[in-house]
């Protein structure tokens, strides 16, 4: 185990040399070592070697008519706009803003729910845990946020199917 | 002739209309990103397949590339999404292969592959067949650190690593590459040797 886990920093140790990433002090060891260490010097040989071959080895090359089958499929087609131009940042303004009010509506709520007057011996988890939501979270409510969520959902479906028909039309 | 520009220039080129100049991008790029198809689907059909796609992709998006990063860079994450749907769809799994069913899936997937290493004995064959046996990630990471002259620092950044960890997995990369020669290319080894 110790002998593998010594090989295999031999290894690290000769690649970062290899790739010129070791620091200065280390390159001197490392050149030291490759002179006196036959372990090393052998291991260094193998390593370069490998390196060597990658190095020289060459990119795969497609058919020759690749550029010409993909300059014939670009030719239909256009450039999408940028996603920036069309994403409009008010929009993700707004709803960041949202969160955070209803995050701020919630604290504030909480806090001012919580009995103060009791005084340090009472946990603050103990106080958290008395806080009636109820009157917010309930039914009424969470049905209501709900029915606002579905007429969102179908007011972006329409405005959907919308944009696909004239782009549609426009095609035909 | 667009083959003198640098790629910032051709992509202005091609936003304000010169379509033609993206071929000056296609050529400079395409065995760049060959290599790197074909190394993670493994099937030269396939890979020129996925290849066209990732420019085609570009092209349509190209209005997204800011020039933040390298233009090698940026279609680099295409030709990553690209191979993976392109896998998902071939229900291929790419990412919990160990090396010796790598090696049965490309076996399989290019019959002429080993075929053609009795006639080719050179380096550069030996070296491609051994990277073909290879796991994606460690083919890609070889590629990306020999053939796509970008750094360490780089490649961490495209496959979203700490640049330690992409140096410790081509390390690794690297070793298994040098054991496939060892165990299924000995001969050629020695012959080369």
């Amino acid at each position: 185990m110790n002998c593998m886990n010594t090989q295999r920093n031999i290894e690290e140790r000769l690649w970062e040399f290899i790739d010129g990433h070791s620091s200065l002090e280390e390159k001197t060891v490392i050149e030291r070592l490759l002179q006196t260490d036959t372990e090393w010097k052998a291991k260094y040989s193998e390593l370069l070697e490998v390196n060597e071959m990658l190095q020289s080895s060459e990119l795969e090359a497609p058919s020759m008519r690749f550029t010409k089958n993909v300059m014939e499929e670009i030719a239909k087609m256009h450039i999408a706009p940028a996603t920036k131009s069309y994403i409009n940042k008010r929009i993700i303004w707004g709803i960041g803003l949202f969160f955070m009010t209803m995050l701020v509506a919630i604290l504030v709520y909480g806090f001012s729910q919580m009995d103060w007057s009791t005084g340090e011996s009472s946990a603050i988890t103990d106080k958290i845990s008395k806080i009636d939501y109820t009157k917010f979270f309930n039914n009424t409510w969470v049905n209501a946020f709900m029915m606002i969520n579905v007429l969102l959902g179908l007011v972006l479906l329409d405005n959907y199917f919308s944009n696909k028909r004239k782009q549609f039309r426009k095609e035909a | 002739m667009s083959t003198g520009l640098n790629d910032n220039e051709l992509i202005s080129k091609v936003l304000s209309g010169d379509h033609q100049a993206y071929a000056g991008l296609v050529n400079r790029y395409q065995n760049y990103v060959f290599t790197l198809t074909l190394r993670m689907v493994k099937n030269r059909e396939d890979a020129e397949e996925v290849a066209q796609d990732v420019f085609i992709k570009a092209f349509k998006y190209l209005a997204d590339f800011r020039g933040a990063s390298k233009f090698s860079t940026w279609l680099y994450t295409i030709v990553n999404n690209t191979c993976i749907s392109f896998l998902r769809k071939k229900k291929l799994e790419i990412h919990s292969l160990d090396n010796e069913k790598v090696f049965e899936v490309a076996d399989s997937m290019d019959s002429g592959f080993r075929a053609n290493l009795v006639e080719q004995k050179s380096r550069q064959s030996m070296v491609h067949n051994a990277i073909g046996l290879m796991g994606p990630d460690d083919a890609e990471i070889i590629t990306l650190f020999y053939k796509s002259e970008q750094s360490l620092e780089e490649i961490a950044q495209i496959l979203g690593l700490e640049v330690n960890t992409a140096k410790v997995r081509l390390h690794r990369a690297r070793t298994r590459l040098k054991e496939k020669m060892e165990t299924h290319f000995a001969h050629e080894v020695k012959d080369l040797n």
